[in-house]
């Protein structure tokens, strides 16, 4: 036995499964290189720190307004670059505020849905059989679902705020993961790697977390993004609707909402807040698609 | 000394391909000499063998004298490819339509690949008779029929019918002959049509070629890495080395005195009854790149042979006797005789 | 064949089941509609009134059992707003939506074939270029925007169409236009991956090499082998526009669709209504996929026999 676990040992090597993520330095010239992906990038960046920094770098209160100051266009009024809105509050920093919400909606759900949807489908694939049949048919029955109108019900019987929001995106975003997770366990599980992980003693459990899991990190990072994107975009539907993120607060799928009322003669209201939800979806969309080949999972099982 | 086959090099040929230059640009922009300066010809119902190692230049030559070379990034440099006297090279895309599938068509390698999934093999025989030839749609239908019984498929009005995934690889190429020889081409150019297939189906598409060829009345060009094949079917043979021809000849003077190093190379690597020996001998080392060809002959680097000439400049192919070409300065020295390279393709 | 349709019917039977039992248990177990219906002064004796009247204050499975044996007769009960079989009120909506959803789908295709094809055709060209980037917009522009911003600049400033409503087919341009521009981007993206994999293929080759004219290798060869892609991403696509784009698309344009009754019925918190609009929604989409699904052994004639 002990002659058998090295031999093996010496055919795979086990310990080295993990996956070498190209080095950052490496990444970052892949980077420059794609001027698109670049653009996208620093885009991310500065909307992350201006959601970050919002208490620090809003010029405004975003919900206090001013009500002798209402509807002002972009540079009519001083002090207000970008107008205000019907209440009189500054559209700069209901913008800061609003991507603020929007990033953290969109990350908190990825957050869960993925967490749910990965270990789903890691079980179901490493599971097969009965276990397996059981999670992919829900997967199968959540897929022909109607997601937006199930949110939409969930919200309504829930009562709207961010949480139920989050909720409700969740629970329609799980399955994405569950099926990624498992058709990339379902080809790792019969490679040589778990073979030998399992023929020298290695529990199923620990083969799973240890071996499968890094080696199927980068596709899931790369549907992360392309989630956070999805969500980001339903998020403003809802609030856009009445039934996301709820008055005083700020979220741009809201101030497009509020500002309907007014848009014909106040059209900053609606503009930008819009042209953020698409360029900020765009940017995740663009990096989730320069990620799937710089980080080529390919790649990396032939050389790793 | 009369060699029976001078007679036959009067007979005015069927296709030739002269100096034929087909160069493909590559994504980096440099340009990648594909098939570099190519003579050959074939006469009416010969059968011409063109071998060489994958990236030799074979099957572009092939594909050039359909024009099939996917453009960008593929363009003709030079020379011509005549076919009835009349240059492909010169003709529209319209009249080369007219061309193809009817006086010269072809047979691929991979008969997996090469039907369309998504059709009857019948509705495949059916689009090419109806393409060239006005008849409805039932003769076509009969046309078919009689062609997949000419190629040996057993109940063919039933398998007419069938899609491609129904049939095993054999029966596969045995459409695509059917499909190729549907108008009686002149000239039907077989690019490897046994390399994916069985050993023994290898041998009855083989046959199958060669008989109905006799009955079609087809001259064929046959495109294979396999020496063996070329001995048993092939009247003359090409020989094909980096884009470039490097002898001309007929089957038993090839295989009895081959004039190039690597003819002798290739020759030498195919194991025979009569001897015995611990190992094959390959032509060592490989191909080179095509986008960093080498200075002076081209097989230099793996010539046993090379000397200083060989390694600057680039040997011309000549005839050292009538039938064969050679292009080696080993050749054009020992026998008189040197002729210019568009004057091959003349011959 | 009839057996994979059966198993299909069977899968579309169980989502709608689901999709209705799920909506069932939030909306009996969780919410409570009495609260949204009442002013915030009613009494007790009132809400027990109305509770009893909507028959929710019985026990949860006896609802079940009667919502049960309701659908299977096509009745969800009385829309609690409008006083007439939900079911009905809903259908009364569905036509709309499908003609509109029917308008952009076409323009989607219409477009998308031709721009998906060229593009793949010859990639890395100047049209190539330009439809990527035009689709990758169309994807990420959230559509209600792109609805506002279409009224804004043709309703509004160039007077050329008509703002909101109902009318005459200038009302339905820019609502048709707001839904197609997603589909468009996503079915030209995967009209181009199709292509550029079956271009690749020997039997193009072979085809090329009857003496084919280019537009059939294309048309008759490539594209009958992508249709298989191309047709259920068009089909996923028809399905998000009726269960959700139609929402807020509908919403912006003041149409008389189901999507707005879906608005409506939620902020009226209208139960039976609500489960209609469900069923009816969740019914138009595993439809749409089995006759998805029937179109396969056209593109792939493997499956007629399995």
């Amino acid at each position: 036995m002990a002659n058998l676990t090295v031999a093996l040992d010496q055919s795979v090597d086990i310990r080295d499964s993990r996956p070498r993520f190209y080095g950052l330095r490496r990444l970052a010239r892949k980077m420059v290189k794609d001027r698109l992906a670049l653009f996208a990038f620093i885009f991310l960046i500065l909307i992350f720190l201006m959601s970050i920094l919002a208490p620090l770098i809003s010029p405004y209160d975003p919900t206090t307004g001013d009500i002798f100051n209402r509807l002002k266009a972009p540079g009519v009024s001083p002090g207000h670059i970008l107008g205000t809105d019907a209440l009189g509050r500054d559209m700069v920093s209901r913008l800061i505020w609003g991507g603020r919400v929007s990033l953290r909606v969109g990350f908190i759900t990825v957050v869960f849905s993925s967490a749910v949807g990965v270990f789903l489908g890691l079980l179901a694939g490493y599971a097969g059989g009965k276990t397996d049949t059981i999670i992919m048919g829900l997967v199968d029955i959540q897929f022909a679902f109607p997601g937006m109108l199930v949110a939409l019900v969930f919200v309504m019987v829930l009562g709207p705020s961010e949480l139920h929001l989050i909720e409700a995106f969740a629970f329609n975003g799980w399955m994405v993961f569950a099926r990624l997770a498992r058709s990339l366990v379902v080809t790792f599980r019969d490679g040589p790697m778990v073979e030998a992980a399992k023929a020298i003693g290695v529990r199923p459990i620990k083969v799973m977390l240890k071996h499968i899991l890094p080696n199927i990190l980068a596709p899931i990072t790369t549907l992360f993004v392309l989630e956070v994107a999805r969500i980001i975009g339903a998020e403003a539907m809802m609030s856009f609707l009445g039934y996301g993120i709820q008055p005083p607060t700020a979220s741009w799928g809201l101030m497009i909402g509020e500002g309907r009322t007014y848009f014909p003669m106040a059209w900053w209201l609606i503009i930008y807040p819009g042209i953020l939800v698409a360029a900020t979806v765009l940017a995740l969309n663009v990096f989730s698609n320069w990620l799937t080949t710089a980080v080529d999972p390919l790649q990396k099982g032939q050389s790793g | 000394m009369k060699q029976p086959h001078d007679i036959l090099e009067h007979v005015t040929p069927l296709l030739s391909v002269k100096n034929l230059k087909t160069y493909f640009r590559s994504e980096e922009g440099g340009v990648i000499k594909a098939v570099d300066g190519a003579s050959l010809h074939i006469r009416p119902k010969e059968i011409l063998g063109i071998v060489g190692e994958s990236g030799s230049g074979k099957s572009i030559t092939a594909m050039s004298i359909l024009r099939l070379i996917p453009s960008p990034p593929g363009y003709f440099a030079g020379g011509d490819i005549v076919f009835e006297n009349e240059s492909l090279l010169a003709k529209t895309q319209k009249e080369m339509r007219l061309i193809r599938g009817k006086d010269i068509s072809m047979v691929f390698q991979e008969p997996m690949s090469s039907l369309n999934p998504a059709y009857t093999v019948g509705y495949q025989i059916m689009e090419n008779i109806m393409l060239h030839q006005k008849v409805s749609k039932n003769q076509a239908l009969e046309h078919a029929v009689d062609m997949l019984k000419l190629v040996g498929i057993p109940s063919p009005e039933k398998r007419v019918h069938d899609y491609p995934f129904q049939m095993s690889g054999g029966m596969r190429q045995r459409v695509m002959v059917a499909m190729a020889l549907s108008c009686q081409p002149k000239l039907l150019i077989a690019d490897e049509p046994t390399t994916a297939l069985d050993v023994t189906i290898q041998a009855q598409i083989l046959r199958l070629i060669l008989d109905t060829k006799d009955k079609v009345g087809s001259a064929i060009m046959l495109i294979t890495h396999d020496l063996g094949v070329v001995a048993e079917v092939c009247q003359r043979v090409v020989v094909m080395y980096a884009g470039k021809v490097v002898e001309v000849a007929y089957v038993n003077e090839l295989f009895n005195h081959p004039a190039h190093p690597y003819t002798e190379g290739l020759l030498s690597a195919i194991p025979r009854l009569d001897e015995t020996r611990d190992r094959l001998t390959i032509v060592p080392g490989s191909i080179p790149n095509p986008a960093r060809m080498p200075e002076g002959c081209r097989f230099h680097p793996r010539c046993q042979y090379a000397d200083e000439r060989c390694r600057t400049e680039q040997p011309p192919l000549v005839s050292p006797k009538p039938g064969q070409w050679v292009s080696c300065w080993r050749a054009s020295g020992v026998e008189g005789s040197e002729a210019d390279v568009a004057a091959t393709a003349e011959a | 064949m009839a057996q994979y349709i059966l198993r299909k019917l069977l899968g579309a039977v169980v989502v709608i089941a689901g999709v209705s039992l799920l909506v069932f248990i939030l909306t009996r177990v969780i919410g409570n509609p009495v609260d949204v219906m009442l002013p915030l002064n009613a009494t007790a004796a009132d809400r027990v009134r109305l509770a009893h009247q909507l028959g929710i204050d019985k026990p949860i499975l006896t609802q079940l059992g009667e919502f049960i044996t309701g659908v299977f007769h096509g009745n969800f009960g009385e829309s609690w707003y409008e006083q007439q079989p939900a079911l009905s009120v809903a259908l009364e909506r569905l036509p709309f939506t499908l003609e509109l959803s029917g308008i952009a789908m076409a323009l989607a295709l219409i477009f998308a074939i031709p721009l998906g094809v060229l593009s793949a055709l010859r990639p890395r060209s100047l049209l190539d270029k330009v439809t990527s980037t035009l689709s990758m917009f169309g994807i990420c522009v959230p559509n209600f925007w792109l609805g506002l911003v279409l009224i804004l600049i043709f309703a509004n400033t160039l007077h050329w169409l008509p703002t909101s409503g109902v009318g005459d087919w200038r009302y339905l341009v820019l609502p048709a236009i707001t839904m197609a521009v997603l589909p468009l981007g996503r079915i030209t993206q995967i009209v181009r991956t199709a292509m550029l994999e079956q271009l690749r293929e020997p039997y193009v080759v072979t085809a090329r090499s009857k003496g084919l004219l280019e537009f059939w290798v294309v048309v008759r060869h490539a594209l009958k082998n992508a249709g298989i892609s191309i047709v259920t991403m068009s089909g996923w696509e028809l399905g998000r526009i009726i269960a959700g784009y139609a929402i807020a698309i509908e919403a912006v344009f003041g149409l008389p669709g189901i999507g707005s009754l879906v608005v409506d019925s939620i902020g009226q918190q209208d139960f039976p209504l609500i489960q209609a609009l469900t069923f009816v929604i969740a019914t138009c989409i595993t439809l749409i996929n089995l006759l998805i699904d029937m179109t396969y052994p056209f593109f792939n004639p493997r499956l007629k026999f399995k």
